[in-house]
């Protein structure tokens, strides 16, 4: 990390990198030990801020049409400002061994964890927007330590999971060029410093572009990849869709299905958020920097959210699962710098197979399709954009957030899906 | 991250769907109304007088909160490109609004600016509440003291109020002074909109620009005016372009400075995206640029608000993210506000700016002013520049650095009784604001012939 931009973090009272002193100016290319510690002053303005929370009038409706509900937001606020523990969350990341390397000017985080048995496959694995490292905790259990959560030794991985560059407690880009392209390099430089030669990469949501962009570059030990948000709407479709069009004939039930919830869901605006970002990331950033309230309802505004309850009964859909990501968020300033990679996307929409360029890539993909995902990719149209497709499969719980909602699911996809590809390996 | 369409949609944003209107109740303002009476339901047509006043205490939480900012990191885009205005403004060159600006703004807001100023301005008018169809609406009324005065509402829009056509008052309703003549005088009516400024905020769901253009014409007859004209921008705008269709026969004529003209052929290129059609000439094909240019660009903010506005709860939490959105309305009026923060003030001064986002603050109407977005996408038949079809006539201001600035040949299209087509030689968006010596020309030569009638 540049000196500056240390003195800036830390004129902030965010974070202490604890192996920052190590960093030099000059090109650097160690990995340094990290250690999640938030000065106690940065948790108690979060809680004044929260406590101090102005709020709107009520929406004029009974449903979800106007954006977060009031009524469903408040308690939850208050939760998060009374009984929620950040320093759970900290202990919960600091079990696992992370690390800090500049990569292309930009401080990169990542949780770096070894399976204990020998041939584990390298996997790196990229989360989304509004999620984070937070989201994919879950599967490090299984995916490395498969023998203890119902696999086979020889379903091990070691799991690089890395902060995109502006996220979490990665360093913010402070030039423009950030998008899914380089961040895919980026990660192929540090699974190369990690001195991986054979692996494989992962990711839902923004995850998904960043490692197609992995496997269209094909840089050397990328053996194939993951998705489980898969660019697989074909131009035509595209085309129908952006004028709001209605359905082409012939096409089959799931086709239909998929077109008909991508053309509901441009029709109720649950883009609107990616609008905003693509196109003024700064100007809503100013709210979402300063007001913790106003970043919550701003993250949970993902339609991935929309049917979570943060309810207790349900661990996966709690509110600390939700809160953890959203302090994250707020601790690391990174609101407004985690929006532009909707600006550096131009706003396009990372399902549309012409979008993401898949027929260019070569290498082997795996697709799982999660039932409650935003849209169900079927798989014609998934044969259609991925020329070497080397697995489909449906699964009957899970959506947007995958590894967060069912990790045990997630981890046996992965398992199956990247079997093949430990024969070259 | 989602899944649905690669862009701002403007069809989906125009979007038409049947939605049922439902009768709203009358809304609790959120502000101290020191001198209006409850409204009982036996006076609810009663016009009561009404002070404008906000406790200190408001006030000083105001400036603690502006002083405890939590600041984004710099934007990755150069001040140069952040500052282009739509002539040559493209895609990529803003991120929004500039941190440097912020920071003056902010710097300035919580030291120097005195909302007390702006209260004892407001203070000085007449201010009055009557409620209309279930909701109490405020209204600044100034009468001339020159007998004939026409009678005019005048609706701001958004992100604007009362107070960005304060400075249009006294030369309309009094000319003498302002380079006018007796015969130029105006008695003005200026409405908040339902859920703006001192107005009470709608509790359901159907005020719409239609039922507020309803309420506007009961307003002027419970006035006892029975022959008034009507002008606005932005929502001001479309709301006396609806009262224009609707045309009651009290209403006489209107003025708009951000005229909806775009002929329907038109209409259709830029909702297929089309390049412009070869056949237009110069001034439309400027003007075809700037609307496809906003519609791709410029739209997230009432995207956001359309679809989304209850979400924006970042806005009545923080004042910084408040001013940061009042800011970012359109590329040109962007360039301007953000100069005059840099000391280089041109129509807007730093004072002007503050003492609209403080009302806005003050009066907690970040969002309940958002909804209006959302409840015009739920029953618009047209685009806010599409030429409507209105056969009253009308005058029009087509200010040079507006979103689009309406071609002479599309006005003459969609006001067939075009009355004045005023060409000022400067003026953005909020015209009465910047520039309220062209708007108030404009504004008295548009309805000169009918004061004779």
């Amino acid at each position: 990390m540049k000196l500056h931009k240390l003195a800036t973090v830390l004129a902030f009272g965010l974070c202490i990198f604890s192996a920052l002193a190590n960093a030099s100016a000059a090109e650097d290319r160690s990995i340094r030990p990290f250690t999640v510690s938030i000065p106690q002053a940065a948790l108690e303005d979060l809680r004044r801020r929260i406590a101090e929370t102005r709020w709107p009038d009520r929406e004029t409706v009974d449903d979800q049409s106007q954006g977060i509900q009031l009524a469903k937001l408040k308690p939850l606020v208050k939760y998060w400002g009374t009984g929620y523990d950040w320093r759970k969350a900290e202990a919960k990341v600091n079990t696992l061994p992370q690390f800090m390397t500049t990569i292309d000017g930009v401080d990169i985080h990542f949780i770096h964890v070894r399976s204990k048995h020998p041939n584990a496959l390298p996997l790196i694995m990229t989360h989304g927007w509004p999620g984070s490292v937070f989201e994919l905790l879950k599967t490090v259990g299984p995916l490395t330590d498969p023998t203890a959560h119902g696999g086979r030794a020889e379903d091990a991985f070691d799991l690089v999971l890395p902060s995109m560059p502006g996220y979490g407690f990665s360093g913010k880009p402070t030039e423009t060029g950030w998008g899914p392209d380089r961040i895919a390099q980026t990660w192929a430089e540090l699974m190369k410093r990690l001195g991986y030669t054979r692996y494989v990469a992962q990711g839902g949501d923004w995850g998904s572009p960043v490692s197609s962009a992995m496997a269209r570059q094909a840089p050397t030990g990328l053996l194939g990849i993951h998705i489980n948000l898969p660019a697989v709407v074909p131009p035509e479709i595209a085309a129908v869709l952006a004028v709001g069009g209605p359905a082409p004939t012939g096409l089959t039930d799931k086709e239909r299905a998929a077109f008909d919830a991508l053309s509901a869901a441009a029709k109720m605006g649950n883009r609107s958020y990616a609008t905003m970002m693509g196109t003024r990331p700064q100007t809503i950033g100013y709210a979402i920097n300063d007001s913790p309230t106003g970043l919550a309802a701003w993250m949970l505004g993902h339609p991935g959210f929309s049917r979570w309850t943060y309810d207790n009964s349900d661990p996966e859909k709690s509110p600390d699962e939700v809160l953890d990501d959203i302090t994250q968020y707020w601790l690391s300033n990174s609101a407004t710098s985690a929006g532009r990679l909707y600006w550096e996307y131009g706003g396009r929409s990372v399902v549309f197979a012409a979008v993401e360029r898949t027929l260019e890539i070569a290498l082997p993909v795996a697709i799982t399709v999660f039932p409650e995902e935003t849209y169900l990719a079927p798989e014609t149209w998934a044969r259609r954009a991925y020329p070497n497709l080397i697995y489909f499969h449906e699964v009957d719980k899970g959506g947007h957030f995958a590894a967060w909602e069912q990790p045990e699911l997630f981890s046996a996809e992965l398992r199956a899906a990247f079997r093949p590809l430990r024969q070259d390996f | 991250m989602s899944t649905a369409s690669p862009a701002p949609n403007r069809r989906d944003f125009l979007a038409t769907s049947a939605t049922a209107l439902l009768a709203t109740s009358a809304g609790a303002a959120a502000f101290n109304f020191t001198s209006s009476q409850p409204a009982a339901a036996a006076e609810a047509s009663s016009i009561r007088p009404f002070t404008v006043s906000f406790p200190q205490q408001e006030i000083d939480e105001l400036r603690r909160r502006i002083a405890a900012t939590r600041w984004p990191d710099h934007e990755l885009v150069s001040e140069a490109a952040s500052r282009r205005t739509s002539a040559t403004l493209a895609a990529g060159d803003t991120q929004g609004v500039q941190l440097a600006t912020m920071q003056k703004l902010i710097q300035y807001w919580g030291t120097e600016y005195d909302w007390s100023k702006c209260e004892a301005q407001l203070k000085s008018l007449p201010h009055f509440v009557t409620e209309i169809d279930g909701l109490d609406i405020h209204f600044i009324h100034v009468k001339s003291s020159h007998q004939g005065a026409l009678p005019v509402i005048i609706t701001h829009g958004w992100p604007g109020s009362v107070i960005e056509l304060l400075k249009v008052i006294d030369p309309l309703t009094n000319p003498t002074a302002h380079d006018g003549t007796a015969a130029d005088a105006f008695d003005v009516v200026i409405p908040s909109m339902p859920g703006y400024g001192f107005s009470a905020k709608p509790t359901q769901p159907g005020w719409d620009p239609v039922r507020i253009a309803k309420a506007w014409t009961v307003l002027m007859k419970r006035l006892g005016y029975n022959r008034f004209v009507a002008q606005g921008g932005d929502w001001g705008a479309l709301i006396t372009e609806q009262m224009a269709l609707m045309a009651p026969p009290e209403l006489i004529a209107i003025h708009t400075n951000m005229p909806a003209t775009i002929p329907p052929e038109i209409v259709k290129a830029l909702a297929a995206g089309s390049p412009p059609p070869a056949d237009l000439g110069p001034d439309e094909k400027r003007a075809y640029e700037q609307v496809a240019f906003f519609y791709k660009f410029g739209l997230g903010y009432a995207n956001e608000m359309a679809l989304r506005p209850q979400t924006l709860y970042g806005l009545v939490d923080s004042p910084a993210g408040l001013a940061s959105w009042i800011l970012d309305h359109d590329a040109d009026s962007y360039a301007l506000i953000a100069r005059s923060f840099d000391g280089e003030p041109e129509g807007l001064t730093r004072d002007d700016i503050l003492d609209n986002i403080t009302l806005y603050w003050l009066t907690n109407t970040a969002i309940s002013s958002a909804r209006l977005y959302w409840e015009h996408r739920q029953t618009a038949k047209a685009g806010f520049f599409d030429a409507k079809g209105i056969t009253i006539p009308v005058g029009v201001s087509a200010n040079p650095s507006e979103i689009y600035t309406a071609p002479k040949s599309w006005t003459e299209r969609a006001f067939p009784k075009l009355l004045h087509y005023g060409h000022p030689a400067k003026g953005c968006h909020f015209a009465a604001w910047e520039q309220p010596k062209y708007f108030t020309d404009d504004v008295r030569a548009s309805f000169k012939t009918l004061r004779t009638a």
